[in-house]
């Protein structure tokens, strides 16, 4: 199950650039929940807020409090607690090269030295069949390479390594913007069938993947949260003059 | 929306199709239409570059031509019994080279052990750990290390390590390690340990400085999606950094070994050149290229100079062959399976 984010006063900065001015939402649970807005608005910084990988970046800084169903991620956790709990996708597809395909998935697992050879197994065909690559892959789990798959093959081996800690938070970076429109309407239904198990927070750049798969839209730009909202409201009747006019395309 | 994009979109295509044919006024047009195909300078090139790579294969051939054209005498004297033989006694003229090869193995070897773990973990501190400006500081004193001459590393090893090997490195490995029977009394400070030591200080810039420009080239991508995971700074360096860096490493160790290898004067100054195969590690010994070096300028006869010049010879077959077993341990270790990070 998926829990609430509760996202209240979120600074960020990377050096002296402010990128991320005063955010303030609720993301539910079990719902999709895509991000807006021009490129370098901070629409990425906040998603790596959420799993506290923009403090990786050298020089980088987050203040405000950031609520995960009842942990408080920045006071009462480690970072690599969080990170357990919240599952990424990156923009680019990222699986380890030198490793299988059975590898990548249990990759999560073993690290945290879970070692059961009969569960590994079981979460390695439950997260590649949940990510919709299973039927694709199954013959040669041990044999490929997760480099040798194909670039959307490839998103997806990624979202089920994400999957296989059976995270409560999928964050997702612009996963589609590198694939074609087939590998990307496949990543857009499988958005559809994971929100129901998880809390899914999607970063994109195409309006329309927005609309199809979110239920909340928040709009970003030059790192203030102009706008959030349901979807339908988001896209139809926006309250904000610079929404209506990012989305209607007059800029951006 | 969209439909006002693609009409704008048509518009501007239209206004480009409409625009007038401009006339060729700055001769740029000219002037690339001049230059020809460039055939010429390709082939000319291409050939330069064959001639290049193919002296290659000519070098190493004449190389190894010389190498057993100059030592035929001492071939036909010992045959194999050169190779297998440890008696190396210049007055009577009888040869042989296996103290010379155990010698320039285990130096060489146990280099590598004190050198490997050393000089990664430098490589992956300056890396992955280490502040940004403390960075260019450690990165330049580990390349200075490697611009040191040997003769230089020689002396500060016979001045100052030969002293502490002999006075303090020495009764503690004896009293720890003194059972296996590798670290025996008498200690003089010179033999194979020192020798590995000052060896290991010379190779660790180059397998440092290697490997950490191998590690700089895995992407972060690969960092980030094992943060992503959940792992620990440490786990992050294993499975993001180093494993995706293991083929460049092993080829930077594998450097590092051909350098050890090979190496001649500083090793000579502090391993005592007694030909000796002994599993004690203080006892001193004596390397192929040591005893070329220490013997060529006073080899009195044929057979003697031949017989060192064949030294030379197995200092090649040495070579050759632990660079063979390196390369096949690649291979084991990756399983044929050489995909790299991209």
């Amino acid at each position: 199950m998926g829990v609430n984010i509760q996202v209240e006063h979120v600074n960020a900065w990377y050096g002296t650039t402010h990128t991320l001015k005063d955010v303030s939402l609720k993301i539910p649970a079990n719902k999709a929940t895509a991000l807006i807005g021009p490129s370098g608005c901070g629409k990425s910084t906040f998603v790596r807020c959420l799993n506290r990988m923009h403090e990786t970046t050298p020089g980088a800084r987050v203040e405000g409090t950031i609520q995960m169903g009842d942990v408080d991620i920045y006071k009462a956790a480690s970072p690599v607690e969080i990170r357990r709990r919240v599952g990424m996708v990156f923009q680019r597809p990222n699986p380890f090269p030198t490793m299988s395909i059975y590898d990548n998935v249990a990759s999560g697992l073993r690290l945290n030295g879970f070692r059961k050879r009969s569960v590994l197994d079981e979460v390695v065909e439950r997260s590649l069949k949940q990510a919709a690559l299973w039927n694709e892959v199954k013959d040669d789990l041990r044999k490929k390479s997760g480099s040798s798959l194909s670039g959307g093959q490839q998103q997806r081996l990624c979202i089920a390594r994400a999957l296989a800690v059976d995270p409560e938070v999928l964050l997702m970076d612009e996963p589609a913007s590198a694939l074609d429109p087939v590998s990307t309407s496949k990543i857009e239904d499988l958005i559809f069938d994971l929100k129901r198990d998880y809390t899914i927070v999607i970063v994109t750049h195409n309006m329309q993947q927005a609309a199809r798969v979110a239920e909340q839209t928040g709009f970003f730009l030059s790192g203030v949260m102009v706008e959030f909202d349901a979807t339908e409201k988001i896209f139809t009747n926006p309250s904000d003059k610079r929404t209506e006019d990012y989305i209607t395309g007059r800029f951006g | 929306m969209p439909l006002a994009a693609l009409a704008q979109n048509e518009a501007r295509t239209a206004e480009a199709a409409e625009a007038p044919v401009v006339p060729d006024t700055t001769g740029v047009r000219a002037f690339l239409m001049s230059r020809g195909s460039g055939s010429v300078a390709d082939s000319v090139f291409g050939v330069l570059m064959l001639v290049g790579a193919l002296s290659l294969f000519v070098i190493v051939a004449l190389i190894v031509w010389m190498l057993v054209h100059n030592s035929q005498l001492s071939i036909h004297a010992f045959g194999m019994r050169f190779f297998r033989s440890t008696n190396w006694d210049p007055v009577n003229g009888d040869f042989g080279a296996l103290p010379f090869i155990y010698g320039t193995i285990v130096s060489s070897l146990l280099a590598l052990v004190i050198a490997v773990p050393l000089s990664l973990a430098v490589a992956i501190f300056v890396l992955e750990i280490c502040p940004i400006p403390l960075r260019g500081a450690i990165s330049f004193l580990t390349e200075l290390l490697a611009a040191i001459p040997s003769i230089v590393y020689g002396l500060w090893a016979v001045f100052v390590l030969v002293p502490l090997v002999r006075d303090k490195f020495g009764p503690i490995l004896e009293k720890l390690l003194g059972w296996t029977g590798l670290f025996v009394e008498p200690n003089f400070g010179v033999g194979v340990f020192t020798a590995a030591l000052i060896l290991a200080v010379m190779i660790f810039p180059v397998i440092s400085s290697i490997s950490r420009d191998v590690m700089r080239a895995v992407p972060n991508h690969q960092r980030e999606a094992a943060l992503a995971l959940g792992s620990t700074r440490w786990e992050m360096i294993r499975m993001g950094v180093l494993r995706n860096a293991r083929i460049g490493i092993i080829g930077a160790i594998i450097l590092g070994l051909g350098r050890a290898l090979g190496e001649t004067m500083a090793v000579t100054m502090v391993i005592g050149n007694h030909p000796d195969i002994s599993k004690n590690l203080f006892n001193p010994a004596y390397t192929l290229s040591s005893v070329i070096a220490n013997e060529f300028s006073e080899a009195t006869g044929d057979l003697y100079l031949s017989a060192l010049i064949e030294i030379g010879l197995a200092l090649f077959l040495v070579t050759i062959v632990v660079n063979a077993v390196a390369r096949l341990l690649v291979w084991v270790v990756t399983r044929g399976n050489t995909a790299k990070a991209v």
